[in-house]
């Protein structure tokens, strides 16, 4: 007698492919995998592009000399720092205008004139004033990650549910209970938007201002390498850059499914 | 203000831009009572409640609650839920709470309202009726005696809708809260109210009390009066107690 096969069974003895894992890396294997091929079969000439693995081997000869590894220390510390001090700003003035219209009247429009002109218009005017020095390049990214924070902070708090801020109120909070349980937890989702837009300008910038005025880098890495031809390490240097948005990416991914935890929830999780 | 009322309103007027919500209402509400404001849109119910509860100030006119500490021991139940939605539904509820046993208290109450499974949840993952229950019950929390009810059972269908009406009627009625409850619906007035305001052309125009254990033809009756006093028509002469 045949043994009855319930529909849980079969599900169980299906392989599944962790499709959701596998889709993302996809077209990146397969572009690396023609653009390699074109290398290896003299399709591609390496004047024009080397191969994949000639700049994977300039990339292990350029670790083992120390010349990567410092080029990127410096650059992730002109980002973070950059990062941070704009960020900053661009927080606590959006804090401060979306809380409170007087601030708002007196500073919003003169941020929105600044916010207008392209931050890397700036270069020579922050060149003559600061040189070339870190601080240059600091204040560069600085300026570029400032407004988008700015900008999402402000939003978000100045567009909290009014019926959320009344409840609070009818339950007697505190400024400071209102602020901490009620606006910024609210405004949280935007400006989490913000610091994820900020990060993606953050490099674009770093990019540029290494490019024009350093002497360290991997922008700077880039440049030099272009004044000796060396497509290898010019290539890898854009990869480098990938990488670290990438990365970049995925932090503040990671930050928001921590700490925007709920909103993944739903009823077909039940 | 009579000695056993627990909110005395007396000549109360609210303009808003030259626009009158109110006009010279006064209403005394005994403590105990389960009092609903009836009426069609824009005749001041909610302006009335709103006033009541401290959210608005008249323009002139005296709101008196007779409790010295008046704003710990109101709460309001709003038609939408305002349920925090980053908190779960044990936190929704304790979060405006000052006292220590917060969270026994909180978890007490989700009992009453018959949710404790859900204690873990987050708003986005009740129904519509559900979250109208976490706000109840965060609503009394503070072990309020007054409660404020504007239109909290509006966006429910009618079978929640009947469940709810029980359940607050249910806790009202144990806890002896005086409760002030706006609704368009003047059938559900009828069946959970002592005493039923008509609000009017901005002012209480008629008052209907209800009689106590009222059967189903009771509540017909006194739903028939009350319309026809709104709609200005002659009573219904085919319903009988």
């Amino acid at each position: 007698m045949q043994k009855p096969v319930t529909i849980s069974d079969t599900r169980r003895k299906q392989f599944h492919l962790p499709v959701d894992k596998i889709l993302p890396f996809l077209i990146p294997i397969i572009v690396i995998l023609i653009w390699q091929v074109s290398s290896t079969f003299g399709w591609l000439s390496s004047s024009v592009l080397p191969s994949p693995m000639a700049v994977l081997q300039d990339g292990i000869k350029l670790t083992q000399s120390g010349e990567l590894p410092k080029n990127l220390s410096i650059s992730l510390y002109r980002a973070t720092v950059g990062l941070l001090i704009g960020g900053g700003i661009g927080f606590i003035l959006g804090f401060i205008n979306g809380m409170s219209k007087t601030f708002r009247l007196l500073f919003d429009s003169s941020i929105q004139m600044f916010r207008n002109i392209p931050h890397l218009a700036l270069i020579p005017l922050i060149i003559i004033w600061l040189g070339i020095n870190e601080s240059a390049k600091i204040s560069l990214v600085a300026i570029g990650t400032m407004f988008p924070v700015y900008i999402n902070t402000f939003h978000g708090i100045s567009s909290v549910d009014p019926d959320l801020i009344e409840m609070g109120k009818s339950y007697e909070l505190s400024k400071g209970q209102m602020f901490f349980k009620i606006i910024f937890p609210a405004a949280l989702p935007q400006i989490l938007v913000g610091i994820r837009y900020a990060l993606g300008v953050m490099w674009t910038t770093l990019i540029v201002a290494e490019t024009i005025s350093a002497s360290s880098g991997i922008g700077y890495m880039a440049n030099n390498a272009e004044d000796f031809v060396d497509m290898e390490t010019v290539v890898l240097c854009i990869v480098v850059y990938a990488i670290l948005g990438k990365i970049s990416d995925l932090v503040a991914k990671s930050f928001e499914s921590f700490l925007l935890d709920w909103q993944n929830t739903g009823r077909s999780n039940i | 203000m009579n000695n056993n009322s627990m909110i005395s309103i007396k000549n109360v007027n609210k303009i808003y831009n030259n626009l009158t919500a109110l006009h010279d209402v006064s209403l005394d509400i005994q403590q105990g009572e389960f009092i609903a404001l009836v009426g069609m849109s824009g005749g001041g119910k909610s302006t009335l409640l709103r006033l009541i509860a401290g959210l608005e100030q008249p323009t002139s006119g005296l709101v008196t609650i007779n409790e010295t500490d008046s704003k710990s021991l109101m709460r309001v139940m709003f038609q939408e839920d305002r349920l925090l939605p980053w908190m779960s539904v044990l936190d929704n509820l304790s979060f405006g709470s000052k006292d220590k046993n917060t969270k026994a208290h909180a978890q007490e109450l989700l009992e009453l309202v018959e949710l404790t499974t859900y204690a873990d949840h987050f708003p986005n993952q009740l129904s519509g009726g559900q979250k109208q229950r976490v706000a109840l019950a965060r609503a009394l929390m503070t072990n309020p005696k007054i409660l404020l009810l504007d239109e909290p059972l509006g966006a429910l269908d009618a079978l929640t809708r009947r469940k709810m009406q029980d359940l607050i009627m249910d806790i009202c009625q144990k806890q002896n809260l005086t409760t002030i409850l706006v609704t368009h619906d003047v059938e559900e007035a009828a069946r959970m109210a002592d005493r039923i305001i008509v609000m009017k052309d901005s002012t209480n125009s008629y008052e209907e009390s209800c009689p106590k254990n009222r059967n189903s033809g009771q509540i017909g009756i006194v739903t028939d009066r009350v319309l026809s006093e709104i709609l200005e028509e002659k009573p219904s002469q085919q319903r009988t107690a």
